[in-house]
């Protein structure tokens, strides 16, 4: 997030956009909702009436992919009403003139037809996002999780940069992350482009200094992907993985491909706290802790560093997995990985981390510190770009609409969007052995608009087949009319039903290489009409 | 009997709310939301509340497992840790750096996702090093 949670509440206009936030952020819609009963305006762009769409000032629902016309077509209408911050655009960015030229054609009569909100409806959202004061656009992965994902982020920057609604509080864009630790893991350099703190692996100078503090060579060329990791297996290219705490059986798309990988490929480590689906294919399988047994830090979504406490010895043989970690690396001959705890290893990253080199471990336990906190008197960053971007001007992205990669046709007539319920996390690992939480929803379902449900005589309880290119499942179905006609939902976390099976692994977004989950097309077929 | 409350981080979403887990002789039993903590100021979602729940579920792996003749057994924490490092950097040997690679993960602490980056940046040579921000 480019601004912290808190800010939130002091909003004017909250733009919503792909996250579902009452569902999976819940304690950030409840700031949300602090921000509305303060006055602020919120707006919800979502292909389904979700919990936090039905509480909204405004939603609308958009057509599956079309988030680059919606948001060309804001800019068309504020440019015309001359509602830009002008001062803003001459200046801190550069490349106005180019997404002034490209949003031209986004009429709202074209975005409209493109993305199926009413004209007089992107009027109004338009108004009221350039005129606030402080306006705050919050997404998720249903911005991200499609072909045009990297376009989709770019478009919600030239917007934030073309009305002045970014640098300042309880404003920003502000992606919400679904993992307690997806920001620090990113910032840990969990990706393959890059050393910890967003430090690029190409780059020379810092390849060397990563060199000296590992104490020998590094390799200049970027890494794999998930994706295609999973890729170079059948390949033949990638012969030994080691997955610690993911399931990407369950998680990743097409399922059949990555379960086939997984069986292919020579030398499976799993470090997991469960045998997940994952795990039962591992040569070698190394228990973990849970986080009530280990200690640490966590980055949250809003670049806040918070610790987790041991509470409990680990369970069984179990070990806190830093410390399996370092045991590996010991037995692989590296005299790098001697830590007493992880207190030590803090020290080690933040010293190589400009974003983190003045948060150390005694300060994070008194302060509240968002990075970037670069020595120890910096009282970090609440909010990014205060004064300038990281680049020195924001750069506007002139950016074209293009269609999802797979449209509905005769065969796969309907189209399927996945997400999260809030009863449920991710693959379900750990929350569907948890009582309370299999009480509200242990089944996979697929909601679908009364008309369609009527056409294939089913109602909610009956049970269909819902097949892609990819696989087939069988869930329940869930009459709804918070769904368009021709669009379908079914959530993710249930790996009988898994949703993944017939998602599109194939179409990756060419930069982020992220999957294009939020799109595919699909037919469904009657089992039971009616509940057994 | 001995109660303690430890305060942590939830384990659940990217929100980062501030829980008490509640620690009955050596045992979790209960999750509360901090009252000070200036995320959630005292309110938790229903996976927050139950975020004590999966801790002690069926089905925690308590020991290393290996596979051999095609079933995963039971083995010493040294057999295990051997076999990875051994495997590791066999394969590494016959095929190169980059015929290895890992997914971190977003479950786990900067530290852990640190340590496990470098094992394969570092001691294996290889930038094949993802995990699911992308799913």
């Amino acid at each position: 997030m480019t601004n912290s949670v808190p800010e939130l509440e002091d909003a004017d206009c909250i733009l919503i956009t792909g996250s579902n936030t009452t569902s999976s952020h819940p304690l950030i819609a409840s700031r949300i909702m602090k921000a509305k009963e303060k006055g602020a305006k919120v707006i919800v762009i979502d292909p389904r009436r979700t919990h936090i769409a039905s509480l909204a000032d405004i939603h609308v629902k958009q057509n599956l992919g079309s988030d680059v016309a919606w948001i060309n077509g804001l800019m068309h209408i504020i440019l015309k009403e001359g509602w830009q911050n002008q001062s803003f655009i001459d200046e801190r960015t550069e490349g106005f003139e180019e997404v002034k030229k490209a949003v031209e054609g986004y009429t709202p009569e074209k975005v409209e037809e493109i993305t199926g909100i009413p004209k007089e409806t992107l009027r109004e959202i338009a108004e009221i996002y350039a005129k606030s004061g402080a306006s705050s656009i919050v997404y998720c992965m249903g911005i991200t999780q499609h072909i045009t994902g990297t376009d989709n982020v770019k478009s919600l920057a030239n917007l934030a940069m073309l009305t002045g609604q970014i640098g300042r509080p309880s404003t920003g864009v502000n992606p919400l992350r679904g993992q307690n630790n997806v920001q620090g893991s990113t910032d840990m350099a969990a990706i393959p482009n890059k050393y910890p703190g967003y430090q690029d692996v190409t780059n020379e100078e810092i390849r060397k200094k990563f060199e000296k503090a590992w104490g020998g060579p590094l390799s200049p060329n970027v890494g794999l992907t998930v994706v295609e990791m999973i890729n170079a297996i059948e390949e033949g290219k990638l012969k030994g993985l080691y997955i610690l705490g993911e399931n990407p059986l369950v998680s990743d798309p097409d399922s059949t491909h990555v379960e086939k990988a997984l069986e292919d490929v020579e030398f499976l480590v799993v470090q997991d706290i469960f045998l997940t689906e994952t795990a039962k294919k591992a040569d070698v399988v190394l228990p973990g802790a849970s986080f009530a047994e280990k200690d640490g830090t966590y980055t949250g979504t809003d670049r806040r560093f918070q610790k987790i406490r041991k509470a409990i010895e680990p369970l069984g043989e179990a070990k806190p997995d830093w410390e399996i970690l370092c045991m590996v690396g010991k037995a692989m001959g590296s005299k790098g990985f001697d830590f007493p705890s992880p207190k030590e290893v803090f020290d080690e990253l933040a010293e190589l981390t400009p974003i983190y080199h003045g948060a150390d471990y005694d300060r994070i336990e008194k302060e509240v510190i968002h990075w970037p906190c670069k020595d120890k008197d910096d009282p970090g960053s609440p909010y990014l770009h205060k004064d300038g971007f990281a680049r020195g001007k924001g750069l506007f992205t002139p950016i074209e609409f293009k269609p999802p990669a797979e449209l509905p046709d005769e065969e796969y007539p309907f189209q399927l969007t996945t997400g999260r319920l809030p009863f449920h996390y991710h693959t379900g690992t750990m929350t569907r052995v948890s009582p309370s939480l299999t009480h509200e929803v242990n089944e996979a379902y697929i909601e679908l608009h009364p008309e369609d449900a009527k056409a294939l005589d089913v109602k909610s309880g009956g049970r269909v087949r819902v097949s892609s290119r990819r696989g087939s499942i069988e869930v329940r179905v869930l009459v709804t009319t918070g769904i368009n006609k021709g669009v379908a939902f079914i959530p993710f976390h249930f790996a009988e039903a898994a949703a993944n099976r017939l998602t599109n692994a194939a179409a990756l977004d060419p930069i982020a290489k992220i999957p294009e989950y939020k799109v595919c097309a699909i037919k469904i077929e009657k089992i039971d009409g009616r509940e057994a | 009997m001995e109660y303690q409350t430890v305060r942590t981080t939830c384990t659940y979403c990217g929100t980062g709310c501030g829980v008490l887990l509640e620690v009955l002789d050596g045992e979790v039993v209960g999750t509360l939301p901090q009252k000070d903590h200036p995320i959630n100021e005292g309110k938790l979602c229903i996976k927050g509340w139950s975020a004590h729940e999966f801790i002690y579920a069926d089905g925690r792996l308590t020991k290393p497992l290996i596979r051999k003749d095609g079933k995963l057994v039971e083995a010493s924490w040294e057999e295990a840790v051997g076999l990875v490092a051994k495997k590791l950097l066999e394969l590494k040997e016959k095929h190169g750096p980059d015929s290895l690679g890992c997914f971190s993960s977003a479950k786990c602490t900067n530290e852990e996702n640190y340590l496990l980056q470098k094992i394969f940046r570092a001691v294996i040579g290889t930038n094949n090093v993802d995990h699911c921000a992308r799913l």
